[in-house]
């Protein structure tokens, strides 16, 4: 194939399309629809993986201060903390908060009214970024100074962490189950548009056409009609989700479930979408074509 | 130069469609190819396009040695030999210009030598007024005419034509049997596959007569045939 080829055989990629319509159609059509089934799904893990994390930060560990500091070098020890590795945020409470929050813990119990603070220690509410590393991290916080105490739900912690487990392996396995299908049926469709205009690349070997001469113009296609795809697919990805996002905010009993917005998704949306569309059509179109060069 | 010296090809085991056969065709030389449907006509044009190797023997074919050609090579080879099928085999969804232009393009010609040698070649075949239509626009004789005009476009040594009037009647035949010939007299080596014999005695052409894989015959003396013998 020869330079001043490349012009022509491009533009015969892309007469082909509109050349074999029906065929371009309905590989745009199936293209759109597998890749819609694979971004919803990504997007629905991505925000149950979210949401998961997000209530794993909830998970609180305690650090009691030693009794004896008085209220200005118990708040000091909080540097000391948020200066440990894995620490998301260490929130002071004072004897007295701690006091007041046991007491509406309570009900507000008369039997509590007029206890003294003192017996309490000042303390730091702890969230950590990764909670998987919880014992790693209170091992840390116990050795800073002025720390005499720490209680954490290392239960609550593992749990979080095996359902972030779990939900990851399952999206990596559904979505790559789906989308091998997907390229499966996709490869299908380019196999038969190819099998469509197999004599005319019988004829083209026959005239001594060079493989790269007759397949460029269908990569060409492949790649278009792949990209087209992948492009809708994504316009009508993130019109469905916002839709869902303004149901799911008129839904009072809803609003726990916190979805992050299409925007935020974008990115890795348009790679994924990018990816699968150059993949199929590329691949799809270079390997189905070689079964008819054996001329 | 077409060369076969003791070629054997079998498509399975005891199955062989040439049994052993030897034939030159110099640079230049008209030839006719007849003999009964399986009798290894196809097999030999196959060979000559390097659509097949042979089992044994050797082919030559205008430089190539086609019992150790590579892949890559055979595009190549492909160049230096038109060939013009029976049934035509164009490209239906482009003009008869693009039809010719696209065999240019394959070899990497420049946009300004087709927009030259297309049209001369159309004229040659007489299509020059209908370079814009579509092959399903022309008659089967007109669509042999094309399909000549694409096989002598790149200007190749030799041209194979397999029954080229196998779908034409006696007057498009003739006329297409004297383009081929006028082709010849430029300088092209021309190697005519055929079953019609009245054409084949028409022309005073060398025959070469091959029946259950063997050459039957071989000269310029008539239509030779298994039973002639």
């Amino acid at each position: 194939m020869k330079i001043n080829n490349i012009g022509y055989l491009m533009k015969e990629g892309i007469r082909g399309i509109f050349l074999h319509g029906f065929m371009s159609f309905a590989a745009v059509c199936v293209t759109v629809a597998c890749l819609l089934i694979v971004g919803g799904f990504s997007c629905l893990m991505y925000n149950l993986s979210i949401m998961v994390e997000d209530l794993n930060k909830t998970n609180q560990v305690m650090v009691y201060v030693d009794e004896n500091y008085t209220d200005a070098e118990a708040r000091s020890v909080g540097t000391l903390i948020n200066k440990v590795d894995n620490v998301f945020q260490a929130t002071f409470v004072s004897r007295e908060e701690a006091l007041e929050d046991f007491v509406a813990d309570h009900g507000g119990d008369s039997a509590f009214v007029g206890v003294d603070a003192n017996p309490l220690r000042h303390r730091f509410v702890v969230l950590l970024e990764d909670n998987s590393l919880i014992e790693q991290t209170v091992a840390q916080l116990q050795k800073v100074e002025g720390v005499v105490k720490i209680s954490a739900a290392y239960e609550l912690a593992q749990g979080f962490t095996t359902l972030q487990d779990v939900l990851h392996i399952a999206s990596i396995a559904v979505i790559g189950v789906l989308l091998l299908v997907s390229l499966l049926i996709i490869s299908n469709t380019v196999k038969l548009a190819m099998y469509d205009r197999r004599d005319e690349i019988a004829i083209m070997k026959m005239v001594g056409a060079t493989n790269g001469f007759i397949r460029l113009p269908y990569v060409v296609e492949g790649f278009t009609l792949g990209m087209i795809g992948a492009g809708l697919a994504f316009g009508v990805l993130w019109l469905l989700y916002d839709a869902l996002l303004g149901r799911l905010a008129s839904v009072d009993t809803l609003q726990l479930l916190n979805f992050v917005p299409f925007q935020e998704l974008l990115l890795p949306m348009i790679s994924i979408f990018c990816a699968a569309g150059l993949f199929v059509g590329i691949v799809g179109s270079w390997t189905s074509i070689r079964k008819f060069m054996d001329v | 130069m077409i060369e076969f010296t003791d070629v054997v090809k079998s498509y399975s085991v005891g199955n062989r469609a040439l049994k052993g056969v030897s034939m030159q065709i110099e640079d230049g030389e008209f030839a006719f190819l007849v003999g009964p449907s399986g009798s290894g006509k196809s097999t030999i044009i196959k060979l000559i396009t390097g659509e097949l190797k042979p089992t044994s023997g050797t082919v030559h074919v205008n430089g190539y040695s086609l019992e150790r050609i590579r892949k890559r090579e055979i595009p190549y080879l492909r160049r230096t030999v038109g060939i013009v099928f029976q049934d035509f085999r164009l490209i239906q969804n482009k003009t008869v210009y693009e039809n010719v232009a696209f065999v240019m393009r394959a070899i990497g010609a420049q946009e300004k030598e087709i927009r030259e040698r297309v049209p001369y070649v159309l004229n040659l075949v007489g299509l020059d007024t209908k370079s814009r239509r579509h092959p399903g626009e022309l008659s089967g004789g007109e669509q042999q005419r094309l399909a000549i005009a694409r096989a002598l476009v790149n200007n190749p040594s030799t041209i194979i034509a397999d029954e080229p009037t196998g779908n034409l009647d006696p007057a498009r035949s003739l006329e297409i049997m004297s383009l081929l010939m006028e082709i010849n007299n430029l300088g092209t080596t021309m190697l005519v596959v055929t079953h019609a014999k009245d054409l084949v005695e028409r022309f005073q052409k060398r025959v070469i007569a091959i029946d259950d894989g063997l050459i039957i015959g071989d000269g310029m003396d008539g239509y030779y045939t298994h039973e002639d013998q």
